[in-house]
């Protein structure tokens, strides 16, 4: 736990305390008068991983990217930290499906690069031993000073897991992160995340479109529908942490699994 | 994993499974040896046509006194007599030339590629003026800035900096949609995105602008002369030409082909410094 409160980037904040929270936030795209999102209401508490899932223009990249301070709702409030999200923030970090990492940078460059936007250079140069540990966090010590062209799918996402953890972020807003791996380096990349964010006590958000993913890894699923795209269902999922493999054979999950597919069946493929 | 079990294996049942990989012929013959194969039947047909009075001296000289000629010219440049004089000017011209373009199409490239005024309101005109002849400008350049080089330089210029314009602007259009929004997740400003991200995820385009540039300024060099007189190589090309020396022509081209040949090689060494991270660069390593 103490190691845990050193990562906190808000030391009064307990464990289940609110971090991000969301009131009524609504958005309706103005030039074809499009309703892409209505009344979202969620709390992501501290330390909590929450997913959301839900068929292609159910409007999750429009609340990510609302989220994410990339664009503005049009209605509602977006509170992070206590502070209206008002623009993109250093205590909100952001991963997608491509790594994004930039092949003229090694891959410890490519980390910093947040520190040094921000910051500037010299700021970038001071964090790099930041990086380093953050390097070891997700397995990839030594590799530093390798270009990103040399890694593989899944080593380059756990450096942009690196780079959005380097601005020790209050959230981590995931987008579908590794749904271009290969099933087997996902099941085991899931479980990395996992692992990372239960020994920094972080608050995650994912979106994905696997129901299995969304279920092994959060404490709470949130189901989109789309026109409007809306919260149509709030599913806690009680199964033990850590989470393990193991655990996707269990009746148990096979139950959940099941109760969120029947919700999205209903009206996803109309 | 099955390096200790072969090791055991019978030498006959490793005799099984031995494959010959049969390498096609053309891979095993250096790429050196086959270009010079081309060359040889090239100058031997070449020698076929002209010795056999196919084609008259005048139009086509044999091998021979081209080569002849070659050796005469390459002393005269050695020694540092009027042809080296005449080549050093017109390598001014290019270089120069060069130098204005890069400085006048990148800036314009920036412009169009990064402004949404350059892009609408700017880019129709240098599109417009892109499909002219510009070689027809030449005699305006040569009323304007008369017979020395400058009017070559401008001509050079103008026909290089083209390439560099739309291929700066293609470049910063490079950068995926991905990056932009991380580098505004960021909080990157406009001036680092364009930094840190375009101009150098655009750098590959940059650069394929500046190699098509750099065939043009020559172009655009020796035109100058034919058309505005002068003291370089392309004058000493016309005088030739109009005294039916043909032998001299050619030589005469062989060695300008050089310079270009130099000026391209310059460009690609500079691409291959600083653009080695490119997935093309990478690949194309091995030719």
């Amino acid at each position: 736990m103490s190691t845990a409160a050193a990562a906190n980037p808000m030391p009064g904040v307990t464990a289940g305390a609110p971090v991000y929270e969301l009131e009524g936030v609504g958005k309706t795209y103005a030039r074809n008068n499009l309703v892409a999102l209505e009344a979202v209401n969620l709390t992501l508490t501290k330390g909590s991983f929450s997913a959301v899932i839900g068929s292609s223009g159910c409007g999750k990249s429009t609340l990510l990217k609302i989220m994410a301070g990339l664009i503005p709702p049009s209605t509602g409030r977006v509170t992070l930290q206590g502070r209206p999200v008002t623009g993109p923030r250093r205590d909100i970090g952001m991963m997608f499906q491509q790594a994004t990492l930039f092949p003229w940078r090694t891959t410890i460059d490519n980390i910093v690069l947040p520190i040094e936007i921000r910051d500037g250079k010299s700021a970038a140069r001071a964090a790099r031993d930041r990086a380093r540990e953050l390097l070891e966090l997700v397995g990839l010590k030594g590799f530093e000073n390798v270009y990103p062209n040399e890694l593989s799918g899944g080593m380059a996402q756990r450096a942009a897991i690196c780079r959005m953890l380097i601005t020790e972020p209050a959230v981590l807003l995931l987008d579908e992160p590794f749904s271009a791996l290969d099933e087997l380096s996902r099941d085991f990349m899931n479980m990395e995340l996992q692992r990372i964010c239960r020994s920094r006590e972080a608050t995650a958000f994912l979106v994905t479109h696997s129901i299995p993913e969304a279920v092994i890894l959060s404490d709470v699923v949130y189901v989109m529908k789309p026109r409007p795209g809306r919260i149509a269902e709030v599913i806690e999922i009680d199964l033990p942490r850590p989470r393990t493999l193991d655990m996707m054979t269990t009746p148990k999950f096979g139950q959940l699994v099941d109760k969120i597919r029947s919700r999205l069946d209903k009206e996803a493929f109309l | 994993m099955n390096a200790p079990q072969s090791a055991t294996e019978t030498p006959d049942a490793a005799q099984d499974t031995v494959w010959v990989e049969t390498v096609p012929l053309i891979d095993r013959i250096p790429r050196s040896v086959q270009m010079a194969f081309v060359f040889v039947v090239f100058v031997a047909l070449w020698d076929v046509v002209t010795r056999s009075g196919l084609v008259s001296a005048i139009i086509l000289p044999t091998p021979w006194e081209t080569a002849r000629d070659l050796v005469f010219v390459g002393r005269n440049l050695i020694t540092g007599d009027y042809m080296l004089r005449a080549l050093w000017t017109t390598i001014k011209e290019v270089i120069y030339g060069f130098a204005l373009a890069i400085a006048i199409g990148f800036t314009l490239g920036v412009i169009v590629g990064e402004t949404a005024f350059g892009e609408r309101a700017i880019m129709p005109y240098l599109v417009a003026i892109d499909t002219m002849p510009k070689v027809a400008f030449a005699p305006l350049f040569v009323a304007w800035l008369g017979f020395d080089i400058h009017s070559k330089v401008a001509l050079a210029a103008f026909i290089a900096t083209f390439p560099i314009v739309v291929g700066t602007a293609a470049g910063l259009h490079a950068a995926d949609a991905n990056a932009r929004m991380l580098f505004k997740t960021m909080g990157a400003s406009r001036w680092q995105t364009l930094i840190k991200l375009k101009l150098l995820t655009g750098l590959p385009q940059i650069f394929t602008g500046l190699k098509i540039a750099a065939v043009g300024v020559m172009a655009g060099a020796i035109t100058g002369e034919f058309l505005g007189g002068g003291k370089g190589f392309g004058e000493l090309i016309r005088v030739a030409a109009s005294n039916l020396n043909t032998p001299r022509v050619f030589s005469l081209i062989l060695y300008l082909s050089i310079v270009g040949l130099a000026l391209y090689a310059f460009v690609t060494w500079v691409q291959r410094t600083f653009v080695f991270w490119h997935k093309d660069q990478v690949l194309r390593g091995a030719d």
